[in-house]
């Protein structure tokens, strides 16, 4: 996974609560056997109106979105991750995530920063009155800035960290084998096992 | 296994019975806990891509004896015997068979009889029980804690993880206890129930928290009624949602398939029944939900917690407080074309759907075919059946509900997720307007431009019948509809 220190890129209003994964890709999408390629997917349903904020310059082009609370809500598909990335985004900022989706985010090196409520508004502000305005998301520092705004964000120190490390997290877990193998040795003879099947 | 001594929830109890590892808290730094898992459950939309991680990686499938997999999300419900018509369906489910056969993955394919969605076959072949760690790329796996499991939807990124090292790493929750006390009304079902909790906690309500459903009403519901409850604690934002094992739940596992047996099933009783919240535990928040109170709950929106009791009217933004509330109502009134203020009872439907990991179980179809049975359809109404899975389907034609559900009208489907989201041949078409037993109701969830009321199997039945969203206490009895007729 590619390192991430901070990121800044042109910044996309999107003031609207509860955005959940089915408006982030329509489940159609979801058919694919690939990993990549869902730029087109992302937020299909809305771009198909020529108004949606990603049919507009400079928005077209933009990196850090901003969102409404409860972003990422419903289905677990790791799909939305994945097209938001495949589209160019880097981080997405909203004063509230879905908890499936912050951890997708995590895993796929997408900065989910959750930022208070009544700055993500200036942040709205200011993205409208200067249209195309950079903003800078500092997973070093926890701070989003744009313009003359600077903001602190949370996210878990975890997950921070192996986003500035670029971590892969099977490959950590692997690390711990020999603690998997002692688990497994104390586990209840009873729980099931689904080979050999019954039925 | 571990230290009972301190008091603590079930969640918490089923956390750390499974804990490899605990993360350390050094620095300011938080590390998760590594925690086994104790069965991944697959299918073929979540999957793929996770298989072809293990491949670039060289990795194994580290448990497929913990692993089970079956075809539901694109499958169809008419014509089973013949190739899957879209070939990018075709595709995702060719995929999948190719990499059980090459990992060794026990597969449930279409036509097979134990092959259905995937929270209905888990649990109906007795491999979800109590006290375990349940996970699958599915965020309704939240069903699993019906049994009190700790059940979890995760990210294609996690199964692959969970496939490789059959463990995941997760940072601690929180807990929050629904209460919920008191006899349902007659009519009133557990779908209610949650749909209510949702309404008063709101889609993030549970962001963050394991909730645990309590209280008398809980208790006198069926295995199939808990599982509707745990199924949508996803759609209140939590991470899962628990039921304490009881003789309920011993009663529905005994015998299964993969059910202990023996000396065994006595070990298992004896440490499920450890696993009740202890008395003096804590909660980190409680919510009351009074069962004598509730009506039929059916929603008006565009999400879950966009929810009214039947008998009530659609709202108008500025019943709410809260602007971003306000907008989400005028957004969502558009979309759902209807005008605040409308008696909920007075929406037509087209369609309506009975099925979905929600409702498809035997006690669904049982409930929706006795008041079906014996009236007549409404002839505006197109209605479809989908069990949840096959062998449901084969206990339900055993009992002959099939024949009821034909001889009323409605489509006798093959098991799959069917209508509950557009992946499949079964959708609305935009416009369309749907009481659905599903789940969501999100926009374009049951396809394009479709309009979602999420509901009961009860009042499923009895909008069929009336042609408006209804609930069976609207029908007049039977020797009088038929004499109108």
């Amino acid at each position: 996974m590619e390192k991430i220190i901070a990121h800044s890129g042109i910044g996309v209003p999107l003031p609207q609560n509860n955005i959940d994964t089915d408006q982030i890709i329509p489940a159609v999408y979801l058919k694919r056997v690939t990993r990549t390629g869902f730029e087109d997917a992302l937020f299909a349903a809305w771009r198909r109106d020529e108004n949606f904020v990603l049919n507009q310059e400079p928005y077209r082009n933009g990196s850090v979105l901003v969102a409404g609370p409860d972003f990422g809500t419903g289905s677990s598909r790791e799909h939305a991750v994945w097209a938001l990335k495949d589209y160019g985004f880097k981080a997405v900022i909203s004063s509230r995530f879905a908890d499936i989706f912050r951890g997708n985010a995590g895993k796929q090196g997408l900065v989910a920063a959750q930022v208070a409520q009544p700055d993500v508004e200036l942040l709205w502000k200011e993205l409208e009155n200067h249209p195309g305005t950079e903003i800078t998301v500092d997973l070093e520092n926890r701070l989003v800035s744009c313009g003359a705004i600077s903001v602190p964000f949370e996210i878990d120190d975890y997950t921070r960290w192996r986003l500035m490390e670029g971590l892969d997290d099977i490959g950590l877990t692997l690390q711990q084998e020999s603690d998997i193998e002692a688990y497994e040795r104390t586990r209840q003879g009873f729980k099931p096992k689904t080979l050999p099947a019954r039925t | 296994m571990i230290d009972r001594q301190k008091p603590q929830t079930l969640a918490e109890k089923v956390w750390a019975d499974h804990i490899v590892r605990r993360g350390e808290r050094t620095g300011g730094t938080q590390e998760p806990d590594l925690l086994y898992i104790d069965l991944h459950l697959l299918h073929e939309v979540t999957s793929p891509q996770a298989f072809e991680g293990l491949r670039l990686a060289d990795r194994k499938l580290r448990r497929p004896d913990l692993t089970i997999a079956t075809e539901d999300h694109n499958t169809p419900t008419l014509e089973i015997d013949k190739p899957i018509a879209d070939p990018t369906s075709r595709t995702q489910i060719e995929t999948l068979r190719r990499n059980c056969a090459e990992f060794g993955v026990r597969l449930h394919s279409l036509g097979d009889k134990e092959q259905g969605i995937v929270h209905v076959v888990g649990p109906q072949l007795g491999l979800t029980q109590p006290g375990m760690t349940v996970v699958c790329g599915d965020s309704h796996t939240s069903t699993h804690g019906a049994f009190g499991a700790l059940a979890m939807g995760i990210g294609t990124s996690e199964v692959e993880h969970v496939m490789a090292t059959q463990t995941l790493s997760l940072k601690p929750f929180k807990t929050m206890a629904i209460n919920v006390e008191g006899t349902l009304k007659p009519g009133v079902t557990s779908k209610d129930i949650i749909l209510a909790v949702i309404a008063k906690i709101g889609t993030g309500g549970g962001q963050g928290y394991v909730l645990e459903y309590r209280g008398s009403a809980i208790r006198a519901l069926s295995m199939d009624a808990r599982m509707t409850i745990c199924n949508m604690s996803i759609e209140a934002g939590a991470r899962a949602g628990m039921i304490a094992p009881d003789q309920t739940t011993y009663d529905y596992i005994e015998g299964r398939p993969h059910a202990p047996t023996g000396a065994e099933w006595d070990a298992a009783v004896e440490y499920w029944e450890s696993l009740k919240t202890d008395d003096e535990a804590s909660f980190d928040a409680e919510v009351h939900i009074d069962a004598d109170e509730l009506e039929p709950f059916v929603t008006w929106g565009t999400n879950p917690g966009q929810g009214v009791s039947l008998s009530g009217r659609v709202p108008a933004p500025e019943d709410f407080e809260d602007e971003g509330d306000q907008q989400s109502c005028e957004r969502a009134l558009k979309y759902m074309n209807l005008v605040a203020g409308t008696p909920m009872k007075e929406i037509p439907v087209d369609t309506v759907f009975l099925g979905s990991c929600t409702n498809s179980r035997m006690e669904d179809l049982r409930a929706a075919a006795e008041i079906i049975h014996g009236r007549k359809k409404a002839d505006s109404v197109r209605m479809i059946v989908v069990p949840g899975s096959a062998r449901v389907r084969l206990e339900a034609e055993a009992e002959g509900l099939d024949r009821v559900f034909k001889e009323f009208g409605a489509e006798w489907r093959f098991a799959g997720c069917s209508m509950c989201l557009g992946m499949n041949p079964d959708q609305l078409a935009p416009g369309e307007r749907c009481a659905s037993t599903s789940n969501r109701n999100f926009e374009g969830r049951q396809g394009k431009g479709g309009r979602t009321h999420l509901v009961s199997p009860l009042v499923a039945a009895a909008t069929a019948i009336r042609g408006t969203l209804s609930s069976p206490s609207d029908l007049p009895p039977i020797a009088t509809a038929a004499q109108a007729a």
